[in-house]
């Protein structure tokens, strides 16, 4: 339940944040239903926010869901299923899901899966619904809701900071770096380059 | 173009997710793809991170959005919840906007 009420809220902020980006209700909630993977959703509309070429948005919003298919390399060992059931869980494998599954005992591993799934699956889509239609009606500037974008990436980042703080540093120097001299949207591709010491170093 | 863009993105993601399913296990015992996936997540969020809130367009900006993201790191810091985050970040921008 917790669970679900964290997640109701960031629907909200990802909700008024499309909207904040110029995407109607429709395309916000189309997101957050086909998509379903906030970072990649809050990257999309960030990048477009921003002025950005909807292929660098599907370039980032595409690499931050790279990380889902290794969840679902994880959880397939864990949790037996038919094929036809593999393709449903597949929509419903994200953060949150995985994080509940890996931390419950292996009997339980699959109705943690699900139920944590299917409860964010429904709160994200019906926050994502109010956070779009609320901002619609209302100055998002004024508001300082482009602002609270930078947070929520911040607030999603947080918890690596502590391991991986290094490759933060230097995702976000190459970015700003690129800003000047890339179009919108190119200098988060970028900062993906900040990966490749730990990748070499064996 | 958005519609493009959202659909293209959802095919794609869903795409890695199912991939994932069907994936031998044994993938992951290769360290590379291991830390390229945990890792290029942190690099492309922090480049997030200041690109909202130090880019406009193609230039580098300092302006309220700074003090939005201030006041958002400090609730993280003290450990308040993400909706408290993101409403503190958003009301200190539009405070500083106000004056």
């Amino acid at each position: 339940m917790a669970l679900g009420v964290a997640v109701g809220m960031y629907g909200l902020s990802f909700g008024a944040a499309a909207s904040a980006a110029g995407l109607s209700v429709l395309q916000a909630c189309a997101m957050s239903s086909l998509i379903f993977t906030g970072a990649s959703q809050f990257a999309l509309v960030g990048v477009l926010g921003a002025g950005g070429s909807a292929a660098a948005g599907v370039a980032t919003a595409l690499l931050l869901g790279t990380r889902n298919a290794m969840y679902a390399v994880i959880l397939a060992e864990r949790i037996p299923m038919s094929p036809q059931r593999k393709l449903l869980a597949a929509q419903v494998t994200i953060d949150e899901s995985t994080a509940v599954s890996v931390t419950s005992s292996k009997p339980l591993a699959g109705v943690g899966f699900w139920s944590a799934g299917l409860t964010v699956y429904v709160m994200w889509n019906l926050m994502t619904l109010a956070g779009a239609a609320g901002a619609a009606s209302v100055d998002t500037h004024a508001l300082g809701l482009d602002a609270a974008v930078g947070a929520a990436f911040l607030g999603l980042l947080w918890p690596r900071l502590r391991e991986a703080w290094p490759v933060a540093l230097g995702g976000a120097l190459l970015a700003l770096i690129a800003v000047p001299l890339t179009p919108a949207g190119v200098p988060v591709l970028i900062a993906a380059l900040a990966v490749l010491p730990r990748l070499v170093r064996r | 173009m958005i519609w493009t863009a959202v659909l293209l993105t959802a095919a794609g993601c869903y795409g890695f997710k199912a991939s994932g399913w069907f994936a031998p296990a044994s993938l992951l015992d290769r360290p590379v793809v291991r830390t390229a996936a945990t890792l290029t997540p942190v690099a492309l969020l922090a480049a997030l991170v200041v690109v909202q809130v130090f880019a406009a367009g193609t230039t580098l900006t300092v302006d309220a959005r700074v003090v939005g993201l201030a006041a958002g790191a400090v609730c993280l810091w003290r450990r308040l919840p993400f909706l408290v985050v993101i409403v503190v970040a958003a009301a200190a921008a539009a405070a500083v906007r106000a004056l």
